[in-house]
């Protein structure tokens, strides 16, 4: 939220440039949502601090749930924002890759025994390998869009298709339950801390692409390849190794999400886990006025994007909207943005609002 | 288009192939590969595959994935996808059985009911698409998850059709002359399929030959194929992409009530996958994503192969949900596979 604020103040600043700005437009959706609570409702914004049933502080209210479940989100965007913009197409499969990431977690963390004394593995050694079996997977569909030369929707259609039951059978159907209770912090609180630990992950992951596109050319040529593949083949960059390795990065998110999402429930559900997540990464990275044509992109807008999405869904949530649907209010969402940033809609409107001047003037 | 293979009997086999359209190239694996399938399931797997209607079991579980996936071969003949026809299956499944139930309706009224539904959906996808010119993609994510969630805004709590019409219709039952066997009481039982096979049938006939014959038919491969060419010719390139996206709604409206015909009831997880199981069946069956290549009857023929190999992963003793998601997909994976070697095989 901070963030979110220094943005503001900046703006105000100069307005002007902002409006210009790409990331005007989750800023403009924020304030859009925000105002509509505060007229509806203020007791939206309420927080309190609270105990849980640790006897840790903590604190609660819509706020704080979409800081906890907005991070997820975010995570997933920074990927999926690199594949969109390098691939002109987005990852499908992310939610079905997240369920598997999360049964290698729980495999190695319980060895096979699904119900452990105590952990078979430290947690860091059972991450890293489902950060690897992740990035394997993700390469699996780079390689398919990259060298095959299949649509990224397709060809990542087939781990959507098999993503739950590769999950499933990795576990043997079985649902491990992590009895250990330091498992449980990067789900929730860390004790003594009231803020959620998936909001630093998700800080922490930020903070590592913030820096990565600082010190590395992975921007640019990202950009670049999504904008021309073959000129920039010709300009000497490898097109087809950039957008393994920007599915290899989602890969990377991919396995950090399902960390979170295993360790809140500290078992797993294979056919819920991460259920619909993909359409949110995806509306997020829209919302944040990226091209889902591929190109040039705003990471921090995209980030922005999915803390509005979530930002909606508890929205939604408080007006007692059901789970299930949820989707038919999301989609109509989804449907307005792209009516209003599809170009032809842009090029009919600033044509009406020329003959209006027009005539004002005449 | 048109087939090419009226090459002399001279020519070698190798030549033939190399000279083959795409079309009928990717047509002839899909056949193949289902022949040889089957004729596998009945030497490895028994008597079970031999028997007619293990055959038009698969037919009548599949009918309603015919029609979907003949309406997604159009759209991705054009270039285009649309990955909203499960979600409007289930949509009108769930709005036909509350109609049928709880408000007393008739079947007729039903039926033009599904096809408004889906229609509805076809003209609003094939405006956004065609007319302003967004990614399919995103506006029939969009249109998906607008269905399913009207369809548990419908109703939440799934339930079965008790409307003695509906349920009449339902249990209707074509026999087929001549392909009856004898079961193990001695009996003679004949075999029978579904009022949604005829249906599916045809369908299946009046789109292979909308497609083969007709102006617009041929548009569809001529947009599918260079958009920019198909311009040049006279084509109207928006209309006609608006044209396959309102067949493919039309479609999804007539295979939804095929579905519900099939398993009368309404669900708000009726059909789930049924998008990805279409558009798998319609690359199996030689369509290719690029646009303007693919063909009705290879689209038939991936349903089938798709179901059979269902059927052998089943009958195989390998049960458990996963082995059915995962033998599909490596299906999938092998025939986009083969796809990409054929289009390399045309840039040499």
């Amino acid at each position: 939220m901070s963030k979110n604020e220094v943005k503001k103040s900046t703006g105000s600043n100069i307005l002007s440039g902002l409006l210009r700005n790409q990331i005007c437009i989750p800023l403009a959706a924020l304030l859009l949502l925000a105002l509509f609570n505060l007229i509806m409702d203020p007791t939206f914004f309420r927080i309190s601090l609270g105990h849980n049933s640790l006897g840790n502080p903590v604190l609660t209210g819509f706020l704080i749930t979409i800081l906890d479940n907005g991070s997820e989100l975010a995570i997933l965007a920074i990927g999926m924002t690199l594949v969109t913009a390098a691939s002109g197409g987005q990852d499908i499969s992310v939610g079905a890759a997240t369920a598997i990431a999360g049964s290698v977690l729980l495999r190695v963390l319980c060895g096979g025994n699904s119900r452990p004394e105590t952990l078979q593995a430290p947690i860091i050694v059972a991450f890293l390998v489902s950060c690897v079996v992740a990035m394997l997977f993700g390469a699996f569909n780079g390689a398919l869009v990259a060298y095959f030369k299949i649509q990224p929707m397709i060809a990542t259609l087939i781990l959507y298709t098999a993503g739950r039951s590769i999950a499933a059978w990795i576990n043997n159907n079985e649902l491990p339950i992590v009895s250990d209770r330091t498992f449980t912090y990067f789900g929730s609180f860390i004790p003594g801390i009231p803020i959620p630990t998936p909001f630093f992950i998700a800080v922490v992951c930020i903070i590592i692409i913030t820096l990565v596109m600082k010190f590395t050319n992975l921007k640019l040529y990202v950009q670049s390849v999504g904008i021309n593949d073959s000129s920039s083949r010709l300009n000497g960059l490898n097109p087809e190794l950039i957008k393994v390795l920007s599915f290899v990065i989602l890969g990377l998110c991919v396995a950090v999400v399902g960390l979170i999402k295993v360790s809140r429930i500290s078992s797993i559900n294979y056919s819920v886990i991460a259920k619909d997540i993909e359409m949110d990464a995806i509306l997020a990275v829209a919302l944040g006025g990226n091209a889902l044509s591929g190109g040039k992109f705003n990471m921090a807008a995209s980030v922005l994007g999915a803390y509005v999405i979530q930002f909606l869904t508890q929205t939604l949530y408080k007006y007692k909207v059901p789970s299930d649907a949820l989707p038919a209010y999301k989609a109509i969402v989804v449907i307005l943005l792209v009516v209003i940033s599809a170009p032809t809609v842009r090029e009919f409107v600033s044509g009406q609002w020329k003959k209006l001047k027009v005539k004002e003037v005449g | 288009m048109s087939a090419d293979n009226k090459n002399t009997s001279s020519v070698s086999l190798g030549n033939r192939i190399k000279n083959m359209t795409d079309t009928s190239l990717l047509l002839t694996i899909t056949i193949v590969v289902f022949f040889l399938m089957y004729i596998g399931a009945i030497v490895f797997q028994g008597s079970g595959f031999l028997k007619p209607q293990t055959f038009f079991n698969i037919l009548n579980a599949n009918a309603a994935l015919i029609i979907l996936a003949c309406g997604l071969s159009l759209v991705m003949i054009t270039g285009g996808i649309d990955i909203s026809v499960g979600g409007v299956t289930a949509l009108i499944s769930m709005s036909c059985a509350v109609y049928l139930d709880y408000h007393d309706g008739n079947v007729f009224m039903a039926i033009i009911l599904a096809l408004a539904i889906g229609l509805a959906f076809g003209v609003f996808q094939g405006f956004l698409v065609a007319y302003l010119d967004i990614q399919p993609f995103i506006v029939t994510l969009a249109g998906m998850f607008f269905a399913r969630g009207m369809t548990t805004i419908v109703n939440t709590k799934p339930f079965n059709v008790a409307n003695e019409a509906f349920v009449t219709l339902k249990n209707t039952r074509i026999i087929v002359p001549g392909m009856g066997s004898v079961n193990k009481l001695g009996n003679y039982v004949n075999a029978y399929v579904e009022i949604g096979v005829i249906v599916a049938l045809l369908v299946v006939i009046v789109f292979f030959c909308i497609l083969r014959w007709t102006k617009l038919g041929r548009a569809f491969y001529a947009v599918g194929g260079n958009r920019q060419s198909a311009l040049m010719l006279g084509i109207n390139v928006r209309r006609t992409r608006f044209m396959a996206h309102l067949l493919c709604g039309l479609l999804a409206g007539i295979g939804g009530f095929v579905y519900f015909l099939h398993v009368g009831s309404g669900s708000a997880s009726h059909a789930s996958g049924a998008e990805m199981d279409a558009i798998a069946s319609s690359i199996i069956g030689g369509t290719m994503l690029s646009g303007g290549v693919g063909n009705i009857i290879g689209t038939f023929f991936g349903v089938l192969s798709l179901s059979t190999i269902q059927n052998i992963v089943s009958s195989a003793g390998l049960d458990q949900a996963w082995w059915t998601g995962i033998t599909r997909a490596a299906m999938l994976c092998l025939f986009l596979v083969v796809q990409s070697i054929v289009i390399a095989r045309k840039k040499k």
